[in-house]
């Protein structure tokens, strides 16, 4: 297995480069995505049950499903594994950013109000920093799990680690079938644990003192 | 803006506020919250709203600063109607004190104090040293609690930041919603103190509302007692208020009559002090017995060399021992002379001789203070009153 490694190592870290650099992208967009629609239905509570449906629904839809159904309207290739991957990788953060969103305590918007605040200045003084901490929970949720989906986008040909593990399947019983799909495996949870850190690190910054616990 | 002064005092920076057949009806409820409440708040007094849960003094508060639109009806502040101004606009100029301060967790004491600054466009400079002059003014070290997070201060602390978040821009007006709610009574008490000290520096006009009588007595200018669906059982000073209640309902919510808040304003020196029998530490105890029962008290008060009291006993506990024995002065408990009748009336209840020693200066003996010198106090005050009321009928009339 070592030699495997180091005689592909210069591909793999391609490849895990590609697969990081998807779902960050990914969940990036996902992030931005996710906080826009949580703040409409912030505004419009009538919306909340309807997000909470559709995120409950959407994550039940198989990896595999979606990936099928975007190949006609999209193609093969990076484009639909980026979809995909997105599409997914909303559905945690929207459920914590409504949460986070609401949960802000009335008499803090009241007071914000009281003291002149327009709406746009509640959210992105009041609103949006308190619930920060909510939504980054949902973003390292949807982070993990955006990792795995981006492997089976491989099968699309999508950029990143899981055109490994397809290989290893692809290949069962081959000499480097285990390898195949024990480097893909493993370079997916070593990734998912870094980027983890990441945003562990990226919390603490962009978390206020006053808030943090 | 336009200045109202009704004192004629120049310093007074509040303008004056007024209500005019103001209505708030919510939908599908019978009964309006608020039916028709007109009144005026002079300008630069602290007046208290009071009275019942659901009795619409929040709703009428928050209809100032527009958190709550009228149904119909005018508010006008310095004689300008509020709905001719944007919401947010008018806001700014308005300052709003809420219970426990409600300060944002994620914002430093300084940033809490700028936002209404900042809203309205103040520079750096002058910001900065306004949180600095307010920080002094509610009694807070500048350098010290500048840069803190709410939730490293104390509840009293929090609500200090509230009150000077609320006097950031300088408003001429200020609502309070019960400011001193989340607090213990202690702090309430300083924090009461304090503001009544702002406000004589400051001369705002300061809309309170409580639900507390006796906070609102000891703060406001005018009170306003609201009965259900915000029609006015009173308006009109405290001292009057107490006098003359304007109905039953203004008596029942005042509660356990009005001699009773007087009690507050009273203090122990002003009352009769009674004189039972004393003895000295170290005396032959018969002597002692023999006063007393001579002058038909039942107990003693025991006093040491220097005249200052160490017990209080029963003459059947005297007369145990031989000698009147010393005692632990830590553990009596006395009143001072400046405590107010209603400390006393504490001392007094958990007291099993039905009275409470009271001390002068260097805890001097000076007597004792029974039930029955506080009811003849009251009644004197009552009589008092009476006869102010008597005097004043006009002006009492609304």
């Amino acid at each position: 297995m070592w030699d495997f490694i180091v005689e592909r190592h210069q591909q793999i870290l391609y490849d895990g480069f590609q697969h990081a650099y998807l779902v960050v992208l990914a969940v990036a967009a996902a992030t931005v995505i996710a906080i826009l629609l949580a703040m409409l239905v912030t505004k419009v509570p009538r919306l909340d049950s309807v997000a909470n449906m559709l995120s409950a629904i959407g994550l039940t839809i198989p990896g595999f499903a979606l990936v099928g159904l975007l190949m006609p309207a999209t193609g093969i290739g990076s484009t639909t594994a980026f979809i995909c991957v997105c599409f997914y990788a909303t559905l945690p953060i929207l459920r914590n950013a409504v949460v986070g969103l609401q949960g802000v305590e009335p008499v803090l918007i009241e007071s914000a109000r009281g003291m002149g605040m327009g709406e746009a200045a509640v959210m992105a003084r009041v609103r949006l920093p308190l619930a920060w901490p909510v939504i980054l929970a949902g973003i390292r949720v949807s982070l993990q799990m955006s990792m795995g989906i981006a492997a089976i986008a491989a099968y699309v040909l999508g950029p990143g680690l899981g055109s490994y593990i397809f290989s290893g399947l692809a290949q069962i019983g081959g000499k480097n079938a285990l390898n195949y799909a024990l480097v893909g495996t493993l370079g997916v949870v070593v990734l998912a644990l870094l980027l983890d850190l990441l945003l562990v690190l990226v919390g603490r910054l962009t978390t206020s003192k006053g808030i943090r616990v | 803006m336009t200045t109202t002064p009704t004192h004629g005092a120049d310093d007074v920076s509040g303008i004056e506020i007024e209500l005019d057949e103001v209505v708030k009806r919510y939908p599908g409820q019978k009964m309006a919250a608020v039916d028709s409440l007109s009144l005026t708040v002079p300008a630069g007094e602290m007046v208290i709203f009071v009275g019942p849960s659901g009795c619409g003094k929040t709703t009428s508060l928050k209809m100032i600063n527009r958190l709550i639109r009228p149904t119909s009806g005018t508010i006008r502040l310095g004689g300008e109607d509020i709905s001719k101004r944007g919401a947010d606009e008018l806001r700014r100029h308005i300052g709003y004190v809420i219970q426990g301060g409600s300060l944002f967790p994620h914002m430093t004491v300084a940033t809490n104090i700028e936002i209404v600054p900042k809203l309205l466009g103040w520079d750096k400079a002058r910001i900065a040293e306004r949180v600095d002059e307010l920080l002094d003014l509610v009694g807070l070290e500048p350098d010290r609690y500048r840069d803190r997070y709410p939730r490293e201060l104390s509840g009293g602390q929090q609500q200090r930041v509230g009150v000077a978040r609320g006097l950031a821009a300088d408003p001429p007006v200020i609502l309070m919603d019960e400011p001193f709610g989340a607090v213990d009574p202690i702090t309430r008490q300083r924090l009461q103190d304090e503001l009544l000290g702002i406000q004589r520096e400051l001369h705002k006009t300061i809309v309170m509302v409580t639900h507390d009588i006796d906070e609102a007595i000891k703060l406001g200018d005018r009170v306003l007692i609201l009965q259900e669906g915000g029609r006015i059982a009173q308006y009109d000073t405290p001292e009057m208020i107490l006098a003359a209640p304007a109905n039953d309902f203004v008596d029942d919510f005042v509660g356990s009559g009005s001699a009773l808040k007087q009690l507050t304003l009273s203090r122990v020196s002003e009352i009769e002090l009674r004189h039972p029998t004393t003895a000295t530490v170290g005396e032959p105890s018969r002597e002692a017995i023999a006063r007393a029962e001579a002058a038909g008290d039942g107990s003693l008060v025991i006093l040491d060399s220097r005249r200052r009291p160490v017990a209080w006993r029963f003459l059947r506990e005297v007369a145990r021992r031989d000698t009147v024995l010393d005692g632990d002065r830590e553990k009596l408990v006395t009143l001072d002379e400046r405590a107010t009748l209603n400390d006393a009336l504490d001392v007094m209840l958990a007291s099993s001789y039905g009275g409470a020693i009271v001390c002068g200066r260097r805890d001097q003996y000076l007597g004792v203070a029974d039930f029955e010198s506080v009811t003849d106090h009251m009644r004197t005050v009552e009589k008092a009153a009476a006869e102010e009321v008597a005097a004043d009928t006009g002006r009492a009339e609304p």
